[in-house]
């Protein structure tokens, strides 16, 4: 038995933000694999909770009329990876959540859960942060967008407000037509890992596969929140492929990332791997997308 | 101390192709529901927070941890768990004689899991990749076998449904 002091099941989600509104001090539950660990942990005795897990309305990955993709925030990690629209234009977001836990956390595990979590390890957030995903949230006002990059407020906060949840993850055209990206994932193992770092890069190629119009790169566990590299990516956009433009992403991110000690790891090692990671991550990117970087 | 009132909340759902209907506690896991209420105790309790997958079961064909699921939320789902892979005359499925032919079974406490994650395996059609296999394997501890058997079992019983000669 879980030490939990009442479930509020929603019907719809008009009915989750009524919910919502009328215990404030409920929690929301999505899928579980996060919230139900710490409630057996004991660090949530007597919990409320508000559970969307049954909404299935907030199930399935669809694309809109002008091209954007779809995510529905219950969508589960397996499913995001086997689906055919995000095989085809985003494949890096579909590789990132197959290294979530094992295949059972990856069956209940939702993206929405992942996000609303608000923590820097979060597998599918650096690749939405390198995608310049949009938040969907519904509220008591309606619906409202926000950028990723501003929904993470701080450790373990993200801006859901009062009667909030939220519904979708948005990734516009433009954010993904003729980017192709890589993850990695740094871990003591393969499976039932949490990354010690984690960083995602994409980049959008020239006709001629020769000059970088664009490059995108994110970490986990590289600052108290998911970041983009941002000083990295100005310096480096617009450059033509060579080892000397990897070798200074792999100084220059130095400078936009700030790791931690933890008992995980050290923030030496972290360092380390910020840089040794972008490397190797923008050189499978650009393989990815038809380039070649000699020596 | 006053006691605490409870909620309780019918769930009523397939198990092993029965519909089955009881009155559960809100905090109840599905492991807890099944073991308690329907004496399915094939499904084991081991870490209780996702990571051993010893209380694995299929829900509508996926498989799960049914500890960090909520009895309440199994409502309207079907479930299997490893009594449901039992023949009408007590047979055992072939993943299940894989795995003593194999010896993939010592303490038997993480087998159970093991097997139903192997059905969706096997159930998918597809073959796999050793590489693939391992990782789809990968939600389970198991302390006796160091796995190689495991592997092997479900190995040979995909090669043997899909009619294909095991690579030597």
């Amino acid at each position: 038995m879980y030490d939990i002091k009442a479930l509020y099941e929603a019907t719809s989600v008009d009915h989750a933000v009524q919910l919502l509104l009328e215990h404030p001090q409920a929690l929301i539950i999505a899928g579980g694999s996060d919230v139900l660990i710490k409630i057996r942990e004991g660090s949530l005795a007597k919990v409320e909770l508000v559970s969307i897990y049954k909404l299935d309305a907030l199930r399935g990955i669809t694309k809109e009329a002008d091209g954007t993709i779809r995510i529905g925030s219950l969508t589960s990690f397996s499913h995001i990876h086997a689906d055919p629209y995000i095989q085809k234009h985003i494949d890096v977001l579909g590789d990132a959540v197959n290294m979530v836990g094992g295949p059972q956390i990856r069956a209940i595990g939702t993206i929405g859960g992942n996000t609303c979590n608000g923590v820097t390890s979060a597998d599918s957030a650096s690749t939405l942060f390198a995608y310049d995903a949009e938040i969907e949230i519904t509220g008591p006002e309606g619906v409202r967008i926000c950028p990723i990059s501003k929904f993470y407020l701080g450790v373990g906060k993200v801006d859901l407000r009062p009667g909030e949840l939220q519904t979708a993850i948005l990734i516009r055209k433009e954010s993904y037509t003729g980017y192709k990206g890589h993850y990695i994932k740094y871990g003591m193992r393969n499976a039932m890992e949490i990354a010690t770092t984690g960083c995602s890069v994409n980049v959008k190629l020239s006709q001629d596969k020769k000059t970088l119009k664009d490059i995108r790169i994110a970490y986990g566990v590289a600052a108290p929140i998911p970041i983009r590299a941002l000083k990295t990516e100005e310096a480096i956009r617009g450059r033509k492929l060579s080892a000397e433009v990897r070798e200074e992403i792999g100084r220059l991110v130095l400078e936009d990332v700030t790791p931690r000690n933890s008992w995980r790891a050290s923030r030496d090692l972290r360092l380390q791997l910020c840089s040794t990671l972008a490397m190797r991550a923008f050189e499978e990117a650009v393989k990815k997308a038809g380039g070649e970087i000699d020596g | 101390m006053a006691e605490e009132l409870r909620q309780y909340k019918q769930v009523t759902c397939t198990i092993n192709g029965k519909k089955r209907t009881t009155m559960v506690d809100v905090r109840a896991s599905l492991t807890d529901m099944l073991r308690n209420d329907y004496r399915l105790t094939s499904v084991k309790k081991g870490c209780e927070v996702g990571e051993c997958g010893a209380c694995t079961v299929l829900i509508d064909g996926e498989a799960f941890d049914s500890c960090i699921y909520l009895a309440v939320w199994a409502d309207g789902k079907e479930i299997i768990t490893l009594e449901g892979l039992e023949g009408p005359n007590g047979e055992l499925s072939d993943i299940q004689q894989a795995f003593i032919d194999e010896t993939a079974i010592q303490c038997g406490f993480c087998s159970p899991g093991f097997i139903l994650t192997a059905k969706e395996i096997l159930d998918s059609g597809v073959l796999y990749t050793d590489d693939e296999l391992r990782k789809l394997l990968s939600g389970h501890l198991c302390r006796c076998t160091g796995y190689e058997n495991i592997f092997q079992a479900v190995k040979k019983t995909m090669y043997k449904r899909l009619g294909k000669k095991l690579p030597t």
